[in-house]
């Protein structure tokens, strides 16, 4: 296991106001949370920049919402410990709550008042100035493009449009770091890209600190950085064009016709390892395109088509921890099941 | 004490209005409370057929099951009718499904989420909790006066320190039922539950209340259940307060169907009655609030 960038932090920790130019909007040393004999998040050490995009990538059960939770000062570590502007999320449990803007996996909006009463009532809780609330309740409706439906009631909303309403009240109190728990759930491809048109938006505008979780790779690239999180641990954290980088191989998708002896000739020719991936031949192989006329002259079975892709952090997740995200996620959804404790606690 | 300090960055420079948040203290307590009660309200008047509903209910009790058992008291009842007597029962009983119905609905905030906004907002618990039961419990109360806008339909005259007195009293008794609710819902986790609280709970303190019947010629047992069931002490006041404004009564029939709560003989005064309904309801609005404390 290598965690190389943060070995390298020094001990920002030290300046006890935690406002410093140079202080982090997250710290996290050595963070733990055990439920019974289950070790939901062991041992994770991070630290988020002001200003950067952070993302948490990693099948469901892999400890990645237990870590937001404890960020958001709703659990508590069983050991460990962590900075969220600055304020220990044990000790600082009210000035963290205060600094930071949720939005949680599921909705918690309240389907019988409008959007507008929604945002009011997040303002009175936050204790928002009244004074700027209707200038802050109007910017981010309409960061959010909701302004023109901010009379109706929250139950007519689409699923995307509850979500966008969500992340536009986490904005409301102008917090220094915003929390998105896998705010693309459960949303069709469409919804979930516009998600992200207004997620942009909303970086060039306020100058926020995003963390983020999520299991679609494809969103993971948004981020400037990303932590792949498997089995309550984290098992690579860099930039995701460094992570991809890192990989070094190419990905080579074939079809041929008779899979079973092509994956046959590649260990016996090449000595490449393939795989049946969504009904093709797929390897990883350094310079695929300089592979294929050698594939083509070597093989001895029969090519009808070949395809030679950059790898993705699909390729970054598997080469970290052996398997696809999906099949951990079905695995880990088998260790959830035996382990209720381990479940999130609403 | 101001937290948010936002950097006088590049991004600050966008013509963003930017919040300064001092949170922590009493002020913002109040605030957030008062927010909550005013959800309360607005939710209870969007839903017209709620309103409608738990309005209907009482009438139907008053008007119909009044006026049925009207027919074969007369004898106890002498010139005073039936409905008069059932009067402040049914004031009781539309505050009463009220007040639990609304603070059940934190059952509900918890299913679809809202509970959690609530939870995980930069106040105190108390502040929650308490906006929560003052805003079932002003609902409540608003039920139980346009209830108390029949009295003349049933013969009890409005004369104004009878009606202050009743609003009190309903006021008081609806409080003290809300925080109920909320501390019986604040272990539950699903809807379900709440059949087992109306069935196990509420209605059979209601039904000991003395709401639709006195309670002289009832068996000993009943009697000893009436005496522990607080509702008691919330109806016998009003009971009291109709019966002492009206003029048709003789000293029997008052003996029959106003009797009071009798401690080993000694009947309990009003203002005592009312001093055990106040302090039930601290002590259940306590309960309440330690239990939201504890819970994430």
């Amino acid at each position: 296991m290598s965690l190389p960038l943060d070995t390298a932090t020094g001990p920002v920790a030290t300046d006890p106001a935690g406002t410093g130019p140079a202080a982090r909007a997250i710290e996290v040393s050595h963070l733990r949370k055990r439920y019974g004999d289950f070790d939901a998040v062991k041992d994770v050490s991070f630290d988020v920049a002001e200003g950067e995009t952070f993302g948490f990538l990693g099948p469901n059960g892999a400890g990645k919402s237990t870590t937001i939770k404890m960020l958001c000062t709703l659990v508590e570590p069983t050991s460990g410990s962590a900075r969220v502007a600055g304020f220990d999320v044990v000790k600082g449990r009210a000035e963290v709550r205060k600094n930071i803007g949720l939005v949680f996996q599921d909705t918690t909006l309240d389907d019988y008042l409008t959007a507008e009463e929604n945002l009011r009532f997040h303002a009175e809780l936050y204790g928002v100035p009244r004074a700027t609330v209707p200038d802050r309740l109007r910017t981010v409706m309409e960061m959010v493009g909701l302004w023109e439906r901010r009379r109706s009631l929250v139950r007519t909303y689409s699923g995307g449009m509850k979500r966008r309403l969500e992340i536009g009240r986490g904005l409301l109190h102008s917090p220094r770091v915003l929390f998105l728990d896998e705010p693309t759930v459960g949303l069709d491809p469409q919804t979930r890209s516009s998600i992200w048109n207004y997620i942009n938006e909303l970086k060039r505008r306020e100058h926020i600190t995003i963390f983020l979780t999520t299991h679609y790779m494809d969103e993971a690239e948004y981020c400037d950085r990303i932590a792949i999180m498997n089995s309550g641990q984290i098992v690579v954290l860099d930039t995701p064009e460094a992570l991809k980088a890192a990989v070094g191989k190419d990905r080579v998708v074939i079809q041929t016709a008779d899979d079973d002896a092509a994956m046959a000739a590649l260990r016996a020719n090449f000595g490449i390892e393939s795989a049946i991936h969504e009904g093709n031949v797929t390897f990883a192989v350094p310079g695929g395109e300089q592979f294929v006329p050698r594939l083509f002259a070597e093989l001895g079975v029969a090519i009808r088509s070949v395809s030679v892709a950059r790898p993705s952090l699909d390729d970054v997740f598997m080469s970290h921890t052996g398997t696809t995200i999906r099949d951990a996620e079905s695995s880990s959804t088998d260790r959830l099941r035996s382990n209720p404790m381990a479940r999130a606690r609403r | 004490m101001t937290t948010t300090t936002t950097p006088a960055t590049a991004a600050a420079a966008t013509a963003v209005p930017t919040v300064r948040i001092a949170g922590g203290t009493f002020a913002d307590d109040i605030r957030a409370m008062k927010m909550v009660w005013r959800r309360e309200l607005i939710r209870f008047f969007r839903n017209r057929i709620r309103i409608f509903t738990s309005l209907m209910q009482p009438m139907l009790f008053l008007f119909v099951l009044g006026a049925g058992l009207g027919g074969i008291t007369r004898g106890v009842t002498g010139k005073l009718s039936f409905k008069t007597f059932m009067f402040p029962g049914v004031l009781a009983m539309a505050v009463l499904f009220t007040a639990i119905f609304s603070a059940i609905s934190i059952v509900w905030d918890r299913e679809f989420g809202f509970l959690r906004e609530m939870l995980v907002a930069p106040v105190s618990r108390w502040a929650i909790v308490l906006g929560k039961c003052l805003g079932g419990a002003t609902v409540a109360t608003g039920q139980g006066i346009v209830m108390l806008c029949l009295a003349g339909a049933v013969h009890v005259p409005y004369n104004p320190v009878l009606l202050l007195t009743l609003v009190g009293e309903l006021m008081l008794v609806a409080l003290a039922l809300t925080s109920f609710g909320v501390m019986a819902a604040s272990r539950m986790q699903e809807v379900e539950s709440f059949q087992v609280v109306m069935n196990f709970f509420v209605l059979p303190i209601f039904f000991l209340s003395g709401a639709f019947f006195p309670l002289t010629g009832i068996p000993a047992w009943l009697k000893v259940l009436s005496v522990l069931d607080p509702l008691s002490y919330g109806v016998d006041p009003m009971r009291r307060a109709v019966f002492s404004k009206l003029h048709n009564v003789t000293p029997t029939t008052l003996h029959t169907l106003a009797p009071g709560v009798h401690w080993d003989g000694w009947r309990v005064p009003t203002l005592l009655e009312l001093a055990i309904v106040a302090m039930l309801c601290m002590v259940m609005l306590s309960v309440a609030i330690w239990q939201f404390t504890k819970a994430e």
